[in-house]
């Protein structure tokens, strides 16, 4: 395709995207109104399931799939990074050099690490009821041990994460969203449909499914971020050599 | 937040420090102070979605933007210049750094 074709093509694309763009704005609901269409809805059907947390109800029980989506691509990603990083033959591993860390921030560090993993599991744990859930205290306990990195040194954090357990996990995570959505089908429901006992209202037991999907979420995303940032730091401090 | 006045003044205070701090972003031309700029954009929008009463997606944004992805920018730029380091000690034929 020639450039002046290409452009056009592209200048077709841009008019029509601003155009949809402009007309959906138009019609949107004023900015902090009283008038919440989808909000509604949506609380409505958490409280029906007995889900405090709205959020959590809409990404692990009203969109279970398109949260499977979502996990798959983490997983994918996650899986092309350790591929793509790994030691190719013209490259050699050498150890890094130890650095030396201030006696304050190496204090700091430590006390802080059992609280950052606390907070983490508190997230994931509490998923189907205050804000937060699988992803975001994934995300904390996965921070939390790199601050080993951060306040002690490279080998300090080897000592303690051993990647193949998390690469491990990862799968683990993976496989147990995938499995429970069986379970709906099993149960003669459809894929993904939340078919255990809803429990209490705003108790740890509540929502149904919607704590499993949550803690395979925590689980997978946990360990892909310790996977990848694994893969990263590798290639940063170890991996040396190459082609280029 | 019983007083909407008070939500505003969040607001619009919070809308600013994102857009200040993601110009900064920006302009700055140096990868690893970028990383920092971009923790702090992370941090300005976590509160951004906090004041519009969307703590999840500013959970979400605290982890990933604050912590996660200036942390993968840095260890990039340094597996960087330790190539671009050991390359330039070759060819002057000095010792090479790590």
């Amino acid at each position: 395709m020639s450039r002046r074709a290409r452009l056009c093509v592209l200048a077709a694309g841009l008019l029509a995207t601003a155009a949809l763009l402009v007309a959906a704005v138009l019609r949107v609901p004023s900015f902090g109104g009283p008038w919440h269409p989808y909000g509604d809805r949506a609380v409505e059907a958490a409280l029906r399931r007995n889900t405090a947390n709205t959020v959590s109800a809409v990404n692990f029980d009203q969109r279970a799939f398109d949260t499977l989506g979502e996990e798959s691509i983490l997983f994918a990603s996650v899986l092309g990074t350790v591929v793509l990083l790994r030691r190719t033959e013209d490259e050699r591993t050498s150890e890094p050099r130890p650095v030396s860390v201030p006696a304050t921030m190496r204090r700091y560090g430590i006390a802080a690490l059992p609280v950052t993993l606390l907070v983490g599991l508190y997230v994931i744990a509490h998923g189907q009821l205050s804000p937060g859930g699988g992803f975001q205290g994934g995300v904390v306990v996965a921070t939390a041990f790199h601050l080993l990195y951060v306040a002690i040194d490279y080998p300090a954090l080897k000592r303690v994460r051993a990647v193949g357990l998390y690469e491990i996990g990862d799968a683990l995570g993976e496989a147990a969203y995938v499995l429970t959505g069986v379970g709906g089908l099993l149960a003669g429901a459809a894929y993904l449909a939340n078919v255990l006992p809803y429990g209490t209202f705003n108790t740890l037991a509540s929502g149904g499914t919607v704590p499993l999907l949550n803690a395979a979420v925590g689980v997978e995303v946990a360990s892909a971020v310790v996977v990848l940032l694994a893969r990263f730091l590798s290639q940063a401090l170890e991996i040396e050599g190459g082609r280029e | 937040m019983a007083d909407p006045a008070v939500d505003d003044v969040l607001i619009v205070a919070s809308l600013l420090f994102v857009a200040a701090a993601a110009t900064a972003a920006v302009l700055n031309r140096d990868p690893a102070r970028q990383a920092v700029v971009l923790s702090l954009l992370g941090l300005g929008l976590a509160v951004l979605f906090t004041v519009l009463q969307a703590p999840d997606v500013g959970l979400s944004q605290l982890g990933v933007g604050s912590a996660l992805t200036p942390l993968m920018i840095l260890l990039t730029v340094r597996k960087v210049r330790r190539q671009r380091e050991r390359r330039d000690g070759e060819r002057h034929g000095g010792k090479r750094r790590g």
